[in-house]
């Protein structure tokens, strides 16, 4: 089985998907000759032509808005966008178009698009280019928003989502881009759309975090495995959400930590602890903590190690509803 | 400025006069007394409560209907919400419209036969998907061509520039019709560009720009199917601006008389492009004084019969708000 980093399995799911349905299109800055600025499209458009794989001009509303119109007219655009702190021009076409189209022609149309976004900080990289925007996307009735965290679950995803009828928002964490290599099986298979992962069954509490945080919550997990039996949600779908998954699990351990990149307020853990206190009260044993980024921008490379969740956060939050 | 008929339905200039067929010609008067009459009963069914906030396109008759019918089938329609006279020359029906702008979602549903989206409420942000319709039906090696409507506040926004961008770029089979009304609201051409005319804009994309009289319905004819002709031929995108005026106000829930002038107002309706043609017909003899009552007639009684239709439909479930989740 070959083994593959993220950037790979991804890339190899596209090449796949793409020699199964001509109407997939990959568009973009940089995606065509120069295999996208993370390399995720490398290879593709040598292999595809550019009519399929298409350097655009630099425009984020353009390439959203003409891939709502090549998505219309029967073809499935899967654009890129550089990096989440650039996608905020998106969002107008997304939420007033894209999420929206099926409902406003009546069912006559369809938007089958998938929106390539990597996510989150934790490469040292520029000022704009380290966001976690997930909420944004979640806010919109209508897309669906997953979040990836391995080379295998991300292949999973990814062909789930090329063949979804409607918009997809498809996370990828920078962070794990190149960071580990697992077995990715070489034909491709498809991974339910709201399914979250239970990575690690326990008793005492429950974890949950999507993306990158989720390998942070792993060796936050490993660290107290001598102290407490830990619960492990990959939520892999922000948009849906499968409510079974976490309720299941809080109702068993009464406890639980949410873990997010993103700001504390009005970030995606707020629903979260929002849906677990409406379903689970009366099986709670302590109030649900967030570990989140603190209500400040995003810092550049040399602070942001102090911004996002680290695992002695996690500790902590562990320990405190543990000793409610 | 291209322009064949004096506002007395004079031929002033005849180069390049189209050829239409007396027949053709005949449906294109048809459909423009049709959009005036439908947007006239919309005006008084909304004073009379019966239909909501209503954007008119009268005065703009010409420049919808006329560049309009010269598509086929096939081809693709993007307007806006003032575009009522792009639709009805297109064949959807007129009980739909009154319906979604009395706030039933159900006047959006599209008939199988049109290719067209519903009408685009947020100004320019429809413009990107024309170009990317337009781009699928290249890149799927299709004849079709996609028109997209906007009126020149449009041009204005970030969505416009970045759509005609890549429809140059990709050269795609697309029309860009700006329908140069004047007033964005309350706001003179004065406060949206600069430049001395719209269709300038087109020319930093390397696009074709032809500035058309507005309400000369040969002239909008000439130079919509100019650009359909050369688009299906794999020339590229065309941007024409129809020189016009929005005569009433931008919807039900506006005055006019707060930010323009009666004299203003009053000036244009002596250009009037339904009488224009009219003028130019009767002269030509392909309209007489019996036949423009029975055009008038038969277009009264279309619209009370579908008007009859759009109020006998039953209100929408509530349910319906979760039909149609992607």
């Amino acid at each position: 089985m070959p083994i593959l980093n993220l950037v790979e399995a991804i890339r190899t799911t596209l090449e796949q998907e793409m020699a199964r349905d001509p109407k997939i299109i990959l568009l973009g800055e940089d995606v065509g000759k120069n295999g996208g600025v993370f390399r995720v499209t490398e290879g593709l458009w040598q292999k595809f032509g550019q009519e399929r794989v298409i350097d655009t001009p630099l425009a984020e509303v353009g390439i959203m808005g003409v891939s709502i119109g090549l998505a219309v007219a029967g073809l499935r655009p899967v654009p890129e966008v550089q990096f989440d702190g650039f996608s905020l021009p998106m969002l107008d076409q997304l939420y007033n178009h894209a999420a929206r189209i099926k409902r406003r022609s009546q069912g006559k149309y369809s938007c089958p698009l998938v929106l390539r976004v990597p996510h989150g900080g934790g490469i040292k990289a520029y000022e704009h280019h380290s966001e976690s925007l997930e909420t944004f996307f979640c806010y919109i009735p209508g897309l669906k928003v997953l979040a990836p965290s391995r080379p295998y679950n991300a292949k999973g995803l990814l062909v789930s989502a090329l063949r979804e009828t409607s918009p997809v928002i498809f996370l990828e964490p920078k962070k794990v881009y190149r960071a580990i290599k697992e077995e990715v099986p070489e034909e491709p298979y498809a991974l339910p759309l709201c399914k979250a992962d239970l990575v690690q069954e326990g008793k005492d509490v429950t974890i949950i975090a999507w993306g990158a945080l989720q390998r942070v919550v792993l060796s936050a997990a490993e660290d107290l495995v001598d102290k407490y039996s830990i619960e492990i949600i990959d939520l892999l779908s922000l948009a849906p959400l499968d409510k079974e998954t976490i309720l299941r699990s809080v109702k068993k351990t009464g406890r639980c930590v949410i873990v997010q990149e993103a700001p504390k307020t009005c970030g995606f853990g707020s629903e979260l602890a929002a849906v677990i206190q409406e379903e689970a009260i009366l099986n709670l044993k302590a109030p649900v903590l967030r570990v989140a980024g603190p209500n400040t921008a995003m810092p550049l490379a040399r602070l942001e190690n102090y911004y996002i969740p680290d695992k002695e956060k996690i500790i902590v939050a562990v320990e405190k509803v543990m000793a409610f | 400025m291209l322009q064949f008929l004096s506002s007395e339905g004079k031929i002033v200039n005849k180069k390049g006069l189209p050829k239409i067929a007396a027949k053709e010609l005949k449906r294109i008067y048809e459909l423009m007394v049709l959009s005036r009459v439908f947007d006239d009963i919309a005006l008084k069914l909304q004073r009379e409560g019966r239909m909501l906030t209503f954007a008119s396109l009268l005065g703009q008759e010409a420049s919808q209907v006329a560049s309009s019918v010269v598509f086929e089938n096939d081809d693709w329609f993007v307007p806006t919400y003032r575009d009522h006279g792009v639709l009805l020359a297109r064949g959807f029906p007129l009980k739909g419209l009154y319906l979604y702008y009395a706030g039933d979602e159900r006047g959006m549903e599209i008939p199988k036969e049109i290719q067209a989206l519903p009408p685009t409420i947020p100004i320019g942000s429809h413009i990107p998907h024309a170009v990317g319709i337009a781009w699928a039906q290249k890149l799927q090696k299709r004849k079709s061509v996609c028109a997209v409507y906007f009126g020149e506040g449009s041009t204005s926004k970030g969505d416009f520039h970045e759509g005609i961008n890549f429809a140059g770029v990709f050269k795609v089979p697309c029309i860009f019709i700006c329908q140069n009304n004047q007033w964005a609201i309350s706001v003179p051409t004065s406060r949206q560009t600069a430049s001395e005319s719209f269709v300038k804009k087109a020319e930093a994309c390397g696009i074709e720009g032809v500035l058309v009289d507005g309400n000369d319905a040969l002239a909008v004819y000439k130079a919509t199917k100019d650009a359909c002709d050369k688009a299906r031929k794999g020339g590229g995108p065309t941007f024409i601006e129809c020189y016009t005026y929005r005569l009433e106000s931008h919807t039900t829930a506006d005055d006019w008389k707060r930010y323009r002038s009666q004299k203003e107002v009053d000036s244009w309706k002596r250009k009037d492009p339904l009488l224009r043609l009219a003028k130019y017909m009767k002269k030509e003899k392909l309209l007489s004084k019996k036949e423009e009552k029975e055009i008038f007639d038969s277009a009264q009684q279309k619209v009370k019969e579908e008007v009859a239709e759009f109020e006998a439909t039953p209100l929408p479930k509530a349910e319906d708000m979760f039909k149609y989740i992607p």
